[in-house]
């Protein structure tokens, strides 16, 4: 800490014209960028803003093709973590870097681990995790093993592994996209204590709430450069929104009031189990009118998930029924739901939406190739697939526009426009949309937002699941709110703030 | 304790009855009984010093099916340079340096050149059988004989353990020596911790600062002298000669003894003593002509039993998660 006081001068970390390329791409742009110590810095920018460039770049994990970074003043060169670890640089990462099979103070210690005679000294290990557990608000078993640890405890290992290096800068890559409400608001109180111990935090993130509760400074990203600098004072929520797309962006969809029509989805007493065979769902009512989105809000996995798949058909129903439009479907196929008029835009776009190694082409018409035009007498028909795919790449702005690339290759954002493109495309009844926007880019969830109002205005009913709280006020007509497998709450949007539903979701009750 | 004893009741089981027939058996023959023990031992010693291999090998995220290479390779260089300076212990130094050289091959191969590991392990066989094969001279002796039997003095002297355990020569005591220090070393030591994080997911142990491709080199080599030490335990202490082919499919046992061990020495001793004792009950009824006119039925029974077990028992073991998988930055 002396030796922290003695540079006072310089800002913990430089980054000055900074330059990567890599192959035709230039990632970063002369860049530069400063932290400082005691300050939580956030830097915001869509996907592929050249964030991840820049911080591998601070970590050591890519090497600047020009430019330099100055550590307290002076010029440094990082070959890689273990630089970044010697200069006390820490860092969680999006995608955790655990080893699950390993205990927490394992996982802590790992790689710099206290030995007695050779062996490691996993006792001391385990107090060492407890004391900084205490120390920073951080509670958790040392003994357990990653791998049986909740997402958000699972963070905190990382932190931890980081504070155990005793970092004075400490990176965050968009360290709330796995974290419930109440886990993010912990999160966020606990980088404000580190920065008040001196800690330079760099929190990554396209969250705009979260940046205007937490930052002390705000730099914004776009397409590999530096465009603003700011702090939370001097800016709103839309004003950094425009500056990361570039454009000015509607934050909150303006939307004319709903006019329902007749009861299309009807879900009665509808009981359901989870994956290891518990109730997940214990008799849930709801139903969705066509010309009106209902939106279900709640913490994961309170049943939500198994409320979509028994929906569409992909979990067994227990007892309880779902009629579309007068008719049963609890019991029948998924295909049979879909071709009865129910859309999908499923919570893993990856694994239930779309077949990464086929082109975008197919994925187009994943749910009605077997059909004509797409097929005649069992025989696939590729040109009238590629005149659909065409029309619609057009029509949903897909990302590069070549209906030959393997689906793989796109973006987050580009690929849940090629799912919401085919779902939307298939004259349905319902639309059962599950996290539609999560994990894309600003301008796409404007994108996708506006065409789901399209749709409930041209009389579709849509069934919208979503963890973000602002997403569900801001679309919804009706407002659902699930806790532990119950329906709590079910009542027109007007009458609920955030206030009100965050009680819910965290209590069950308003009171 | 009562959590272990679930845990363990099948492994705790197989003892009691195999420690039970054994006395029963011991009362009323007990010279035959020895026999097949200690027999039992040595058949194990190959199978653990193998099997040691692919648990350093695996355990840091590479699957080595060249083993069985490596020890081919291993005993007949070992054989070779014994036989022409006259010394074993040389013998055994070439025989480790030859599989620890083939460990840095495979290392090479699927660390630095990312290739396919399966691949790589089978250039390792192939690559052992043809140069054994073509530089091998029928009628080369060991002037030295094999390796010494050794008594540890009052130890010796115990009823059937004592001839099983204390009556032995020096690589199989080492062997029995080293199945603890590679457990102590996987298991208690920062190497341990680095070598088992690599294996599972070496992405975060890069991000701790720990070379994934230097652990790798390193456990591929070490593992490379623990097989060359099974080959030459095969040409200087077994047999005293070499012959083609002499590993016979050893390497390969070693890879399911390392799985019915679970990736864990201790449970390579347990399963290695099971398959030796197959081998040595079978040479046993053999011996005693039971089967006389279609021997190979008996000859079966250790490869029956390593099939029975791998289909039955192994189920629930997991594999380190990152095995398999060439390792880089990006």
């Amino acid at each position: 800490m002396s030796e922290a006081l003695s540079v006072v001068a310089h800002p913990a970390l430089e980054v000055q014209g900074v330059t990567k390329r890599f192959g035709d791409v230039l990632a970063n742009e002369d860049v530069d960028f400063r932290i400082e110590r005691g300050r939580v810095h956030a830097l915001l920018g869509e996907n592929g803003a050249g964030k991840s460039t820049l911080v591998n770049i601070i970590f050591g994990l890519y090497q600047a093709d020009s430019g330099e970074v100055r550590r307290n003043g002076e010029v440094v060169h990082l070959n890689g973590p273990r630089d970044a670890i010697d200069s006390r640089i820490g860092m969680v990462h999006q995608h955790f870097q655990l080893v699950p099979v390993l205990t927490v103070a394992e996982n802590v210690v790992l790689g710099d681990e206290p030995t007695r005679r050779g062996v490691v000294d996993l006792d001391e290990a385990a107090s060492v995790v407890r004391g900084l557990a205490e120390r920073f608000g951080l509670d958790i078993d040392p003994w357990v093993r990653v791998e049986d640890l909740p997402i958000g405890l699972q963070q905190r290992v990382e932190i931890l592994r980081a504070l155990y290096r005793e970092v004075d800068i400490l990176i965050l890559d968009e360290p709330t996209a796995v974290l419930t409400p109440q886990e993010t608001g912990h999160l966020l109180e606990v980088l404000r204590g580190l920065a008040d111990t001196g800690v330079a935090v760099l929190f990554i993130t396209h969250k705009l709430r979260e940046v205007m509760a937490v930052a002390d400074e705000i730099t914004v990203m776009r397409r590999g450069r530096v465009v603003g600098h700011t702090v939370p004072a001097d800016t709103d929520e839309s004003d950094l929104a425009s500056m990361m797309v570039g454009r000015p962006v509607e934050l909150r969809l303006k939307r004319t009031p709903a006019s329902p029509g007749e009861k299309m989805l009807t879900v009665v007493d509808l009981v359901v189990n989870d994956d290891r065979q518990t109730q997940a769902l214990n008799g849930i009512n709801l139903d969705v009118c066509a010309g009106e989105v209902v939106g279900v809000a709640g913490v994961e996995g309170n049943g939500q998930r198994e409320l979509v798949e028994a929906v569409t058909g992909l979990r067994d129903v227990i007892s309880g029924s779902v009629i579309l439009d007068g008719e049963e479907i609890a019991g029948r196929s998924p295909r049979q739901i879909s071709t009865m008029g129910v859309a999908h835009i499923p919570e893993d776009r990856e694994k239930f939406g779309l077949i990464g190694a086929h082109t975008v082409a197919d994925n187009m018409v994943l749910n009605r190739y077997h059909h004509r035009p797409y097929s005649r007498h069992g025989i696939r028909r590729p040109a009238a697939v590629d005149d659909e795919a065409t029309r619609l790449v057009e029509e949903f702005d897909v990302r590069p526009p070549n209906i030959a690339a393997m689906v793989a290759t796109l973006s987050g954002g580009n690929k849940q426009k090629v799912v919401a493109a085919r779902e939307f495309s298939h004259e349905s009844k319902v639309m059962i949309a599950a996290q539609p926007t999560r994990g894309i880019d600003i301008g796409n969830i404007e994108f996708i937002h506006r065409r789901l109002i399209e749709y409930r205005d041209a009389g579709m009913a849509i069934l919208l699941v979503s963890a973000e709280l602002d997403e569900v006020l801001g679309l919804a007509d009706r407002v659902a709110v699930i806790y532990g497998g119950r329906i709590v709450a079910f009542e027109s949007v007007d009458g609920m703030d955030r206030d009100r539903v965050g009680r819910l979701m965290l209590s069950g009750t308003d009171g | 304790m009562s959590n272990l004893f679930t845990r363990y009741r099948w492994v705790i089981l197989t003892i009691l009855v195999f420690v039970f027939v054994t006395l029963f058996t011991a009362e009323f023959q007990q010279a035959q009984t020895t026999a097949v023990l200690a027999s039992a031992l040595r058949q194990s010693t190959p199978l653990v010093l193998g099997a040691l291999c692919g648990v350093m090998c695996e355990r840091s995220g590479v699957v080595n099916i060249g083993i069985e290479g490596q020890m081919l390779l291993s005993a007949f260089v070992g054989f070779m340079v014994a036989s022409a300076t006259g010394s074993l212990i040389a013998g055994i130094i070439a025989g480790m340096a030859t599989g620890a050289l083939m460990g840095a091959s495979l290392a090479g191969l699927s660390v630095t050149l990312q290739g396919d590991q399966i691949i790589a392990g089978t250039v390792l066989n192939i690559a052992a059988f043809g140069i054994s094969s073509y530089f091998f001279q029928q009628g080369l002796t060991l002037p030295s004989g094999k390796t010494p039997q050794v008594s540890l003095g009052p130890l010796a002297d115990l009823p059937v353990i004592g001839r099983v355990f204390f009556i032995n020569r020096p690589l199989t005591y080492l062997s029995l020596i080293l199945i603890w220090v590679v457990w102590f070393v996987l298991f208690r030591t920062r190497w341990g911790l680095w070598t088992r994080s690599v294996g599972e997911v070496p992405s975060a142990a890069e991000t701790v600062g720990i070379s994934v491709a230097r652990v790798r080199y390193t456990n591929l080599i070490a593992g490379g002298c623990l097989a060359g030490l099974g080959g030459a335990y095969l040409s200087l202490e077994a047999v005293g000669s070499f012959e083609r082919m002499m590993t016979n499919g050893r390497g390969f046992v070693a890879l399911a003894v390392m799985i019915f061990g679970r990736w864990n020495p201790i449970g390579i001793w347990g399963a290695a003593l099971l398959f030796g004792y197959a081998s040595a009950v079978q040479t046993q009824l053999q011996f005693r002509g039971w089967l006389a006119d279609d021997p190979q039925f008996i000859g079966m029974i250790p490869y029956v039993v390593c099939i029975i077990v791998l289909a039955g028992f192994v189920g629930r073991a997991r594999p380190p998660a990152a095995i398999g998988q060439p390792y880089s930055r990006e």
